[in-house]
């Protein structure tokens, strides 16, 4: 029976080496009934990218602690473009200072977590806004 | 055959990797349309080398298939990954962790790997890992490198789809040797004792080997009888030699059975013929009575003490297929 499953990737940017967030998340996405691909620690933006496509993931969502978000989460947006697959939901989460939020939003990332967002919300977000693709 | 089957087939074959990506997603998900594109495929494969790597969770498969891509590319030969993890039996989803060794390789194009997870299916490899291997051979990947969570005597399906099965234990796993020689023994080509520097690889080698000799089957007891290698994938080391023995291995089946093509061996094509038919019985069964509502309807009365569960089947089946 034809049945479409969320397909979703955790994935940390940049050099801090702090994955506990990035797999209490993935833990919560599993347990939300996603498919969740996690690349690991230390990742380039253009990594990222290329495992996102292979995997044909819904979703990307990016960890960042310690400021990769000024710079890795642009160039992941640009290499979504550039590849064509801008259709894949782009969310982050971790420590991001309230006043970059605007700038990553109007670059395309759909929505920032910030530290002490109850998991269940995440979930309900994700649910809410991506879709699996073809499911209409 | 409808145009977006043709332009999904050709671009399959000229390696085009979202092609390929979504495809391999429509097949996990069983979306209509999947079976002619498989179809229009199928002449084209058969060309793809296809390696097992199954053994218990923790023992380093991931981080072996990893070296192993290393050592293929260096030869020059293109790699297809399939990495299959389980699903989790309560929710429905599923953490695909096994990229993280991997990702080192994702920058190249001669390279695809891609997750899967076991949806339910009882086997560690599942029909849809089946045609995914069919896709990634006919992408034109040389070689194709399946990893399979280890779990005992489901993973003997995976022997119909590869070439050469390399069965991964570790050292101070005696329990687990016990467990697997009920079904792993029998399957492996070739063996593994990974994290060979840890206490007890020595000991492991003489078990695996005492088991291995007690092999009733002519065929590998004389003819391949399955070499065990120490390992230790994280330091690359012995991994050289285990694709030697893979090379090894291949030469044997040629000479054995005159070429490669595994779908021309009547057992095999018998076997996954018949997975394929029950697989698709059991699909179509299932779908029709639970949009009856009847599947419903007997649980419900079995529930309530109505009918038994025996009866209930005799009914169903009855009713639909005999």
């Amino acid at each position: 029976m034809a049945e479409r499953r969320i397909r979703v990737m955790v994935a940390k940017p940049g050099l801090d080496g702090h994955d506990r967030g990035a797999r209490v998340i993935a833990r919560a996405f599993r347990d939300a009934g996603f498919e969740v691909v996690y690349t690991g620690l230390h990742q380039t933006p253009e990594e990222i990218v290329e495992a996102a496509i292979q995997e044909d993931v819904d979703m990307i969502g990016l960890s960042s602690l310690a400021g990769a978000h000024r710079f890795l989460f642009p160039r992941l947006m640009e290499l979504l473009k550039e590849k064509g697959v801008e259709d894949i939901v782009v969310c982050g989460g971790g420590i991001i200072p309230k006043d970059d939020i605007p700038k990553l939003k109007e670059m395309g990332i759909k929505e920032i977590f910030t530290p002490g967002t109850p998991l269940n919300q995440i979930v309900e977000w994700v649910k809410e806004n991506v879709k699996p693709r073809g499911s209409g | 055959m409808t145009d977006s089957t043709r332009e999904i087939v050709k671009k399959v074959l000229e390696g085009d990797i979202r092609t390929v990506a979504r495809l391999i997603r429509d097949i996990d998900d069983n979306m209509p349309g999947i079976r002619d594109v498989l179809k229009a495929l199928y002449p084209h494969t058969g060309k793809a080398y296809v390696i097992g790597i199954t053994g218990a969770p923790g023992v380093g498969k991931s981080t072996l298939v990893d070296q192993m891509i290393k050592h293929l590319r260096q030869k020059g030969y293109t790699v297809g990954v399939l990495a299959v993890d389980p699903t989790s039996p309560f929710t429905g989803g599923a953490i695909l962790g096994d990229r993280v060794r991997m990702q080192r390789h994702s920058m190249d194009k001669g390279v695809f790997i891609r997750s899967m997870a076991t949806r339910g299916q009882f086997g560690g490899i599942t029909q849809a890992t089946r045609s995914a291997i069919d896709v990634l051979d006919a992408m034109g990947k040389d070689i194709i490198l399946v990893e399979t969570v280890g779990v005992g005597q489901d993973e003997v399906d995976i022997v119909k789809t590869a070439h050469t099965t390399i069965v991964v234990v570790i050292p101070g796993m005696g329990d687990d040797i016990q467990a697997i020689k009920a079904g792993i023994l029998e399957v492996g080509d070739i063996f593994v004792i990974n994290k060979a520097d840890r206490d007890g690889a020595d000991r492991t080698l003489m078990d695996l080997r005492m088991m291995l000799e007690m092999e009733t089957d002519r065929e590998r007891r004389d003819e391949w009888a399955p070499p065990i290698l120490k390992v230790q994938a994280v330091f690359d080391i012995g991994v050289e030699e285990l694709l030697e023995t893979i090379e090894r291995h291949r030469s044997y089946i040629i000479e054995r059975y005159g070429d490669l093509k595994l779908r021309s061996d009547p057992k095999r094509v018998k076997e996954s013929l018949i997975q394929m038919l029950k697989d698709r019985l059991f699909e179509t069964f299932l779908e029709r009575i639970s949009k009856s509502g009847e599947l419903e309807r007997r649980v419900d009365e079995i529930s309530k003490g109505i009918l038994d569960p025996y009866s209930a089947c005799d009914i169903l089946l009855k009713e639909h297929v005999v």
